[in-house]
């Protein structure tokens, strides 16, 4: 068999020959898509009930303030004996990052994926990103790779450490894309991560680490909270 | 490796076969069992589901109505991003457009995510013939394809095998495995195996659960990451799914998300929720530098055009209907002998083959209404389930355009039996005359009553019938003084 040319066509015509004998389905305009019956709107309360949320999926939540999350984050490469990270160049915590982590243990993802490849599969123990924001219904956090910060980046290392905003959090998905007016365009990959990636596919027994980082630790910063 | 040709008209010997293995009658409903309690979990409030699922019904039902405009803005907006879209009637043209993608790329290998399409089209096997390999990353379809066994759940694919079965596989098949069934050492093994196919494959093939007209985005929901894996590494990414699966707005996305991640797995959200709007953009590092969507008719076309049959593509595919299902619960999804087993494979089979081999499967319900009660959607799957059996007694309306297979279900004695039925039932004093013949020669009932004294005792008319008894009750009542 070969590819038909005429498929397309075929379809449409079948498709348009339907007849729609029910009438019209009630509207949803404007949808109203909240589960709760009163969100919390507070900074802080978002900011309490994400890092509940998320460490219910294997998250690991870190409170710090915008002044010491570098040492924080210090404290937690040497604790967890980090060894080879991976980040991007150029973003809000760059600069931070380079003051913070030995410059023997810090790369940059500066190369094209097919020259990188072997390296990021082998090297890397873990990436270090930014995210734009977070959901704190289902505790997840919203990825927005870009030039800077690869999609692999947050995939491949086996752990992935992400440093987010208390400020930027919202309170559900539909709440957040209609904010963000996503729907006026979106990044070539953008991504809701909530945990490490997991399987329960072997007897339904629940395992992390099934492709993708096996440890996911959130820096949270309070920025929110006074004196940050 | 050869895996036998699954056969739908095979249902009734093998959901036979299946009744009488305990242990896998006890693995099914233990999975089962599990996952009923994990969605009732997350919808706590049954107005609440209710509500919600009115609001998946009417996404799903405009986007049903508007599917032609969808389709072509869909395309339009891919177009813009740089994504080939291409279509195929039948599975065999979609292996077409696969092989020919694959040659172009000289590739000898692809890494596939979960995708119930790809299963429909077979493309492992179709691919294996021209000497590229296909191979299954999502853990549980990793197993089976390792094993040579075909998928049994939608969602959990490998629910009928025990972590001893799996231990055996990895032992037999994976070079330098030593036998383990310790299931986080399992899970490691295989992410080892699978993550040098994936730095290594020319090309990711991923299936789709939503995509969206007005951003020309490719929604994917999972747990593993080997989906990301799939559109991130290789340079080549083909995506294809079903042409019902384009919703228009990408805001329908939070609920449909939501109804899928609590009816499928009883999850609030799954670890992934990607969205691939095209391909690698300039300055980017990675993703695919090349990007196809596929578009499957397979019969779909023919469930649309009939108002009788369209609800069925308002599927969200989350397997809450076979969870749910006495049927599927006893006899497991590989009786089925088809892509999608369960009541929603019993509403979409005979689509996508034609009535003729898949007659039976509309029969596998005790229309308890279950499936029905807890599709996201509000698929009325129990009345599809009659209108498929009305169709293969060829009973339909004339109006209506017939299916491919219609009438296969008829059968002779059958016709007689009820034409023979509706007689005596319509005239009392042949009814009388014939109650009176049966409980006098009851002797006379047969021991063999085809397929009913299969699994039951013969049926056997009472002494007397319920009109004599009361009649002589009434007659000794009125001579009593
Ligand atoms: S028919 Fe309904 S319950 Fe069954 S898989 Fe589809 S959406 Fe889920």
């Amino acid at each position: 068999m070969s590819i038909n040319p005429n498929a397309r066509k075929a379809i449409f015509e079948r498709l348009r020959s339907a007849s729609f004998p029910e009438k019209e389905p009630p509207s949803i305009d404007p949808p109203d898509f909240t589960t709760a019956a009163s969100p919390p709107v507070g900074v802080s309360e978002l900011a309490d009930l994400y890092a509940r949320q998320a460490t219910l999926s294997r998250s690991e939540v870190i409170s710090c303030s915008l002044s010491n999350w570098g040492t924080t984050l210090a404290d937690l490469v040497q604790r967890k004996r980090f060894r080879s990270i991976l980040a991007g160049r150029n973003t809000w915590i760059s600069g931070e990052l380079s003051r913070q982590i030995p410059h023997d243990s810090l790369s940059w993802f500066d190369e094209d994926m097919f020259s990188f490849k072997l390296r990021l599969f082998s090297e890397f123990d873990t990436g270090i990103t930014t995210v734009r924001s977070a959901v704190a219904e289902t505790g997840s956090l919203v990825v927005w790779p870009d030039t800077q910060e690869p999609r692999s980046l947050s995939l491949v290392p086996p752990t992935h450490i992400a440093i987010l905003r208390a400020s930027s959090i919202h309170f559900d998905l539909a709440g957040l894309m209609q904010a963000e007016a996503w729907s006026r365009g979106l990044p070539s990959n953008a991504l809701l991560v909530s945990g490490p990636s997991k399987t329960a596919d072997i007897q339904r027994i629940l395992a992390f680490g099934a492709h993708g980082p096996k440890e996911l630790i959130v820096l949270l910063i309070r920025d929110d909270l006074p004196g940050t | 490796m050869i895996i036998e040709k699954p056969d739908p008209q095979a249902f009734k010997s093998r959901s036979r076969e299946a009744v009488q293995d305990p242990l896998l009658r006890r693995n099914i409903r233990e999975a089962m069992d599990f996952l009923v309690d994990r969605r009732a979990s997350q919808f706590p409030d049954q107005a609440e589901f209710e509500r919600l699922r009115a609001i998946g019904e009417s996404i799903r039902k405009d986007s049903l109505r508007r599917l032609p405009q969808l389709l072509e803005k869909l395309e339009a907006r891919l177009q813009e991003l740089g994504v080939s879209v291409h279509y195929a009637e039948t599975p065999a043209e979609a292996n077409a457009l696969f092989r020919s993608i694959a040659r172009r790329h000289q590739a000898r290998c692809m890494v596939k995510g979960k995708s119930m399409v790809s299963e429909e089209i077979e493309l492992n096997h179709e691919m294996e013939k021209v000497g590229v390999s296909c191979i299954e990353t999502d853990m549980g379809e990793y197993i089976l394809q390792l094993a040579g066994d075909r998928p049994s759940h939608i969602i959990m694919p490998a629910i009928h095998k025990t972590k001893e079965d799996i231990a055996k596989i990895f032992a037999g098949k994976i070079p330098d495995t030593a036998y383990t069934d310790d299931v986080d050492e399992l899970i490691s093994i295989g992410r080892r195996e699978l993550r040098t196919h994936f730095r290594d494959a020319p090309i990711g093939v991923t299936g789709a659960n939503f995509l969206v007209a007005e951003t020309g985005t490719i929604v994917l929901v999972e747990n593993e990451g080997n989906g990301r894996m799939c559109t991130s590494i290789p340079e080549v990414h083909i995506a294809i799914t079903g042409i019902e699966k384009v919703v228009d707005r990408l805001d329908s996305i939070a609920p449909l998300f939501k109804l899928l991640t609590r009816s499928a797995t009883g999850q609030a959200v799954t670890t992934y929720l990607n969205l691939v709007t095209g391909p690698r953009r300039p300055g980017e590092r990675d993703g695919p530098r090349e990007m196809h969507l596929i578009l499957l008719d397979n019969g779909r076309t023919q469930a649309y055009r009939d108002d009788r049959f369209r609800a069925t593509l308002q599927c969200i595919r989350c397997g809450a209907c076979m969870n749910h299902c006495p049927v599927y619960t006893r006899v497991g999804g590989l009786s089925y002998g088809t892509t999608y087993p369960g009541p929603i494979g019993s509403i979409i089979s005979p689509h996508l083959l034609g009535l003729e081999s898949t007659k039976h499967l509309p029969t596998a319900s005790s229309l308890c209404g279950a499936c029905g009660d807890v599709c996201p959607v509000g698929i009325p799957i129990p009345k599809l389930l009659l209108s498929l059996r009305q169709a293969s007694q060829n009973t339909l309306p004339p109006s209506s355009q017939p299916l491919i297979g219609q009438g296969s279900g008829r059968s002779i004695p059958e016709v007689l039996a009820w034409k023979i039925w509706r007689l005596l039932y319509a005239n009392p004093q042949l009814y009388a005359l014939f109650t009176w013949c049966a409980t006098r020669m009851r002797w006379l009932t047969p021991s063999y009553q085809g397929g009913w004294t299969r699994a039951r005792a013969p049926l056997r008319p009472a002494r007397r019938s319920l009109r004599e008894l009361i009649s002589q009750q009434e007659g000794k009542a009125m001579r009593k003084p």
